[in-house]
């Protein structure tokens, strides 16, 4: 996982800090980009809005700020009109040579002031609801997030599994990046918006219903416009994107298969077909720009349009005296003001739209069903010994098709269990019940005599060491990495159990030894190297239980004889559950779990096995034994 | 940023076009008020509603004018700017195309993917909006000006006291959030990581019981980051209601102002209203031009990400001179050859020397980390040795074409990589002209064929990305049989069988040892089963080669060999 996988994120032009109506014309989530929509529409609004309640007040004041601003606002040009009228009528009195004829500034003075004051308190209004709302709208994303990241913890395995982690992911990423964006700025946009809207055509009518009929009139072929130009391009924003999935796809691949087409001579013949995917790009990408590039200029046109009618309109309304000069001002102030806040709307119900959209899926996330609580009267054990006993364990992943069936095996402490099975039998499956990863579906597992369910699972899963060739490391170093089998393990406890897991030599080899950072992938780790690093964080984790996968390919050879010493020794005094690919383990076991396809079909020792004939005579003859011959001939 | 504007070259004539379409626009929308001026000072104040009207006729055909440029503008800088993002991307995946493995190691295969794909599109992105908005601003502004002090050039001051003011204004605000933006975005890449680590290791968060401690690690980030978010969101806050205040109060002050001059007689009311406008055009353009402060250095840093790959010289190149292998053998010998890493404290491959003919096998055999891999990589070029030489037919590697060398070799990698198409495509990717007949028999060589015939199209059935749709042994097999489709001189497998049981692994090597029997064959193995009858075995150690020979030579002679064998068979087996 790095970056490229959640591109959308503060990839928008204009995306986080804008602030203002109209910066950058359709925005986030703006006209003609497809929508998504949700299914429960009102559910997921009023329950998002439940996220609010801890700071209602602080809302409250948002929304009056953002209300009071408007209107302080949008009074202006009507005041300021005013003004404009007076100036107007001494100016055509000193025109016309009228004696005593000058301009009243003391009126307009006057006028001018409440202006000011108008416009000062409007702006702080402004101020004081964007400072509210950035502290409201954060604080309530970052309750959100925190939810999620709980919940995840409390979901069962089977949620994990049963999901792929880019989807996980875009719902805590992705979607939650939309609700944060949408809250810190579309919500009081569109409060402004809709206040401004019905604002000036109350202004405008009480001026001139005549003139407000003109700009009214330009509502519909706005909405006409951009409705039909907001379609068009949806489709080639659509093709657009899928022309990018496609290239990006391309790129995905030639890149992470680099060493192939070095080796098969196949540059060329990649950049051909990265052009061609290119071009398709080129001509979805360019349409999709123009197109909607010409929304803001069409709507402009559209405004100017409705200018140059009130201009004419009302230019011959003054000359009939209908209306005064500074109404006509005022209008031209409002026609201009009343385009910007429709296509907002229009853009921000989209963007809302996409917002529940998004909320619905953390929701759906949200409630989803959880692992069952730990126990009140938790069980401990004081000094555990490794006794693991299953009675009666029946389980299958799903209900109606068992795997495990009134399974019973003892285990004393220090015996050591190899599971034995064709790859893709379903080793995990096993792991799975013993960490209690999954929940068995009668039956029950003891250690120690204690039922797993009565301990908490942490304390359960502490005693368990498990070592599987699918490795996870975090992105941290290699000291921290080790360091995660043991909290507060000091320096030399680290480098101790590096030694032990033959891991110090190549650690050492490192640039930056110990200190040396795993990458996201750990790709600067080879496989072998990856393993015996989570071989050394068992080490120093010193678990009574240890779960083990014997490594087949990565880790072979010499180093396998050093871990191998290094795993007898960790094992020594141990239970421990092997999953078994050598010959000499599968014949030291205390006892054999068979599994195919997922269950367990045989149990026993290695001769008591044999005898039976059954699975695993088969298995042993046609796997291990031709090993066995063959490595006699080696000698 | 400017240095990848170069490649805008190809697209003078276009942005030229915009420039002037934009310019036309901007003096479209400037004209309007200065006529509505006329109506207010001619039409109204003698009453012609005749003028009125012509001067609206005159008005709206320029509004047409003005659109019509506008569209046509957004047309070309539509095309210009996809284009210049579709030249951008080709020349950087041809030029990381040209990489060695070296370069891709350093800048990271997931680095490189994000820089063609998100920063070619950013970039993009931001040269369409420098295009469409960013050009048309200054216009605005520059144009507002020269138009306002025609109307009133006394007035004009009140506008060198304003945009002054805003710029300011625009620049504090600025030069305070964007930092904090960009500390942003680390703290969400941050909070991010933690998030997808928590998924990837779920298992072994609980099986070490450290949920609690991964819960506490997101919340301090998650914390840490709505700390920033609050903080910049409340420096921005003050952006929109400044620029408001300023905009309306230099209005105040200019009907003030203005009504002066009018009751002086130096000042029409038509001018006074066209003036306020204009005022409010140029500041509005000022406010625009701000927003390049955000998109900017967003755009700047993917340009950064951009122009270090462009920098990256391929290390790898065909030398000037190139020379020929005069036959078509498949000889390889190594002369004394050393290579590291690049930052590594000790050598990969220290002093390597053996040679290797057609129709032998030579194994490489020896610990996690000891070289073996990094040996193979030579030989095909991937790395160039530090000092010592690689010969492939009596030529020195660097000396041969790469399309050259590389065509006597069949790679089978350690991990199979295939690509997405069908699976005769797959295995034709060795040999692109191969016949039905070659690639099922190459299919059949490599065990492969019996899994492609119980798929649904068989051989065309279709291949995910990755290969996903198919078991590690299969794409194995597949990996193989897209090797021998070229039927190559010289054969490597890189620990290529690893993912194979036992039952395929033998009829595999029964299949093989006829396929390439002519070949020079490299085998790079763990299992010492795997390479018991090689003509020759490398024993690495740690980068250094300790033993050469064959098996029963090196138990006899080899102690490191002898651990390696002993290792691999059971204690009661030794005993």
């Amino acid at each position: 996982m790095s970056q490229d996988r959640r591109p959308q994120a503060g990839n928008r032009p204009g995306g986080q800090g804008q602030q203002g109506p109209m910066m950058f014309g359709p925005g986030r989530g703006g006209l003609g980009m497809p929508t998504q929509k949700a299914k429960n529409f009102k559910g997921t609004l009023f329950r998002l809005l439940t996220y609010f309640r801890p700071q209602k007040y602080k809302l409250l004041a948002v929304l009056a700020a953002a209300v009071l601003s408007t209107i302080f606002n949008i009074v202006g040009p009507k005041v300021l009109g005013l003004a404009i009228t007076r100036l107007f009528q001494g100016f055509i009195l000193k025109l016309n040579h009228v004696p005593g004829a000058k301009i009243d500034f003391n009126y307009i003075g006057h006028i001018l002031l409440i202006l000011a004051v108008l416009y000062v308190i409007s702006s702080l209004f402004g101020y004081a609801q964007q400072y509210i709302m950035a502290g409201v709208a954060q604080r309530t994303v970052y309750g959100l997030r925190r939810e999620v990241d709980e919940k995840l913890a409390r979901l069962p395995l089977k949620f994990y599994d049963s999901r792929t982690h880019g989807e996980i992911l875009s719902r805590a990423v992705n979607d939650m990046d939309n609700i944060s964006s949408t809250l810190q700025q579309s919500l009081t946009q569109f409060i402004t918006s809709l206040v401004t809207v019905v604002g000036v055509i109350i202004l405008m009518l009480t001026i001139s219903p005549l003139l407000t009929l003109v700009v009214v009139i330009t509502l519909p072929l706005s909405i006409i416009v951009t409705t039909k130009i907001a379609k068009r391009s949806a489709t080639y924003f659509a093709r657009q994107q899928r022309s990018l999935g496609e290239l990006n796809g391309h790129v995905e691949e030639m890149y992470n298969g680099h060493k192939i087409v070095k080796a098969f001579g196949h540059e060329s013949r990649s950049v051909a077909k990265f052009d061609e995917m290119n071009d398709k790009l080129y001509d979805a990408g360019w349409r999709a720009q123009f197109v909607s590039g010409t929304i803001m200029p069409l709507m402009m046109s559209i405004g100017n349009l409705g200018y140059v009618f009130v201009a004419v309109l009302g230019g011959i309304l003054v000359t009939q005296r209908a209306i005064s000069i500074g109404d006509v001002q005022a209008f031209i102030l409002y026609a201009r003001q009343f385009t910007m806040p429709i296509t907002q709307l229009a853009s921000i119900t989209n963007t809302i739209q996409l917002t529940i959209a998004s909320a619905e899926r953390i929701f759906e996330l949200l409630d989803e069903p959880e692992q069952s609580a730990e126990p009140v009267a938790a069980q401990t054990i004081a000094h555990p010994r490794g006794a693991v006993q299953f009675t009666g364990v029946t389980f299958g992943y799903n209900p109606n098709t068992p795997l495990i069936e009134d399974m019973n095996i003892t285990v004393k402490p220090g015996q050591m269990v190899a599971i034995v099975g064709p790859t893709g039998a379903g080793k995990t499956t096993l792991v799975n019940l013993l960490m209690r990863f999954y929940e068995l579906d009668d039956g029950q597992i003891l250690v120690d005599g204690v039922d797993t369910r009565e301990l908490r699972r942490g304390d359960l899963r502490r005693m368990f060491g498990m070592v599987l060739q699918d490795t996870w490391l975090f992105n941290g170093t290699i000291r921290e990495n080790i360091a995660y089998g043991r909290e507060n393990a000091t320096n030399e406890e680290i480098i101790q159990a590096a030694k032990a897991a033959q891991a110090d030599h190549f650690i050492r080899t490192l640039p930056e030894s110990y200190d040396t950072v795993l990458n996201q992938e750990a790709t600067n780790l080879s496989q072998g190297q990856k393993q015996l690093l989570t071989i050394a964080r068992a080490v120093l984790a010193n678990p009574e239980i240890l779960i083990l996968d014997e490594a087949t390919s990565s880790v072979d050879t010499r180093t396998e004889i050093l871990i191998q010493r290094a795993m007898s020794e960790l094992m020594r005094g141990r239970t421990s559950f092997v999953i078994a690919h050598r010959l000499s383990t599968i014949r030291d076991a205390d006892a054999i779990l068979v599994m195919n396809h997922g269950s367990i079909v045989e149990q026993g020792t290695h001769e008591a096995l044999l005898a039976k004939g059954g699975f695993y005579a088969d298995l042993y003859n046609s796997q291990f034994a031709a090993r066995a011959v063959e490595e006699e001939a080696v000698r | 940023m400017i240095r990848l504007f170069r490649y805008l070259k190809p697209y003078r004539v276009s942005v030229a076009i915009v420039l002037v379409l934009v310019f036309l626009q901007s003096l479209a929308n400037l004209f309007l008020p200065t006529l509505m001026a006329n109506i207010v000072d001619i039409g109204i104040v003698k009453g012609d509603t005749g003028y009125i009207l012509r001067v609206g006729g005159v008005m709206l055909l320029i509004t047409l004018a003005g659109t019509t440029c506008a569209v046509a503008s957004s047309f070309f800088a539509a095309r210009t700017a996809v284009g210049f993002g579709r030249d951008l991307r080709a020349r950087l995946f041809s030029h990381v195309e040209n990489f060695s493995l070296h370069e891709f190691d350093t800048i990271g295969t997931a680095s490189l993917i994000t820089r063609t794909t998100n920063d070619t599109n950013q970039v993009q992105q931001v040269l369409v909006i420098l295009m469409t908005m960013m050009v048309s601003a200054p216009m605005m502004a520059i144009g507002g000006v020269i138009l306002a002090i025609s109307q009133d050039a006394t007035l004009a001051w009140i506008l060198v006291v304003a945009v002054p003011i805003l710029v300011v204004a625009i620049i504090l605000i600025f030069t305070k959030a964007i930092p904090l933006f960009r500390v942003m975005q680390v703290k969400i890449d941050k909070l991010n990581l933690i998030l997808d680590e928590g998924l990837t290791g779920v298992r072994v968060i609980r099986a070490f019981d450290r949920s609690q401690h991964e819960e506490q690690r997101f919340d301090v980030a998650n914390h840490d980051l709505t700390d920033t978010a609050i903080n910049v969101n409340r420096i921005v806050a003050a952006l929109w209601p400044l620029m408001m205040l300023v905009l309306n109060l230099s209005t105040v002050a200019i009907v003030w102002f203005g009504s002066v001059r009018v009751s002086n007689g130096d000042m029409k009311v038509g001018a006074l209203l066209a003036f306020m406008q204009y005022a409010t055009q140029i500041l509005f353009a000022m406010l625009m031009l701000s927003a390049m402060f955000i998109m900017l250095p967003r755009a700047a840093a993917s340009a950064t990400r951009i122009n270090a790959v462009f920098d990256v010289a391929p290390e790898i190149r065909d030398a000037s001179a190139t020379v020929h292998a005069a036959e078509r053998s498949g000889y390889v010998a190594f002369e004394d050859v050393t290579f590291s890493y690049p930052g590594a404290e000790e050598p990969a491959l220290a002093h390597i020397s053996f040679r290797a003919a057609p129709g032998e096998i030579t194994a490489i055999i020896g610990g996690t980390g000891a070289g073996k891999t990094t040996l193979v990589n030579l030989i095909p070029r991937f790395y160039d040795a530090e000092s010592g030489r690689v010969l492939v037919d009596g030529v020195d590697v660097r000396a041969m074409p790469q399309e050259e060398l590389r065509a006597k070799i069949g790679f089978v990698p350690q991990t199979a990589v295939l690509f997405s198409g069908t699976a005769a495509d797959n295995i034709r990717y060795g040999k692109e002209m191969a016949s039905d007949d070659e690639v099922r028999h190459a299919a059949e060589t490599a065990q492969a064929s019996e899994f492609i015939q119980d798929m649904d199209d068989r051989y065309d059935a279709v291949i995910a990305q990755g290969g996903t749709n198919l078991s590690g042994g299969q794409k194995q097999r597949m990996a193989i049989a897209r090797a021998l489709v070229r039927r190559p001189e010289i054969y490597v497998f890189d620990d290529s069988f690893s993912a194979l049981d036992y039952a395929t692994d033998a009829k595999l090597r029964a299949a093989l040892k006829q396929e390439t029997g002519a070949a020079t064959v490299f085998i790079v193995a763990q299992r010492v089963s795997t390479i018991m009858n090689a003509d020759q075995i490398l024993v690495l150690d740690e980068g250094r080669l300790v033993a050469t020979g064959t098996h029963r030579e090196l138990m006899e002679t080899s102690a490191v060999y002898r651990e390696i064998v002993l290792s691999q068979l059971s204690a009661e087996e030794v005993a």
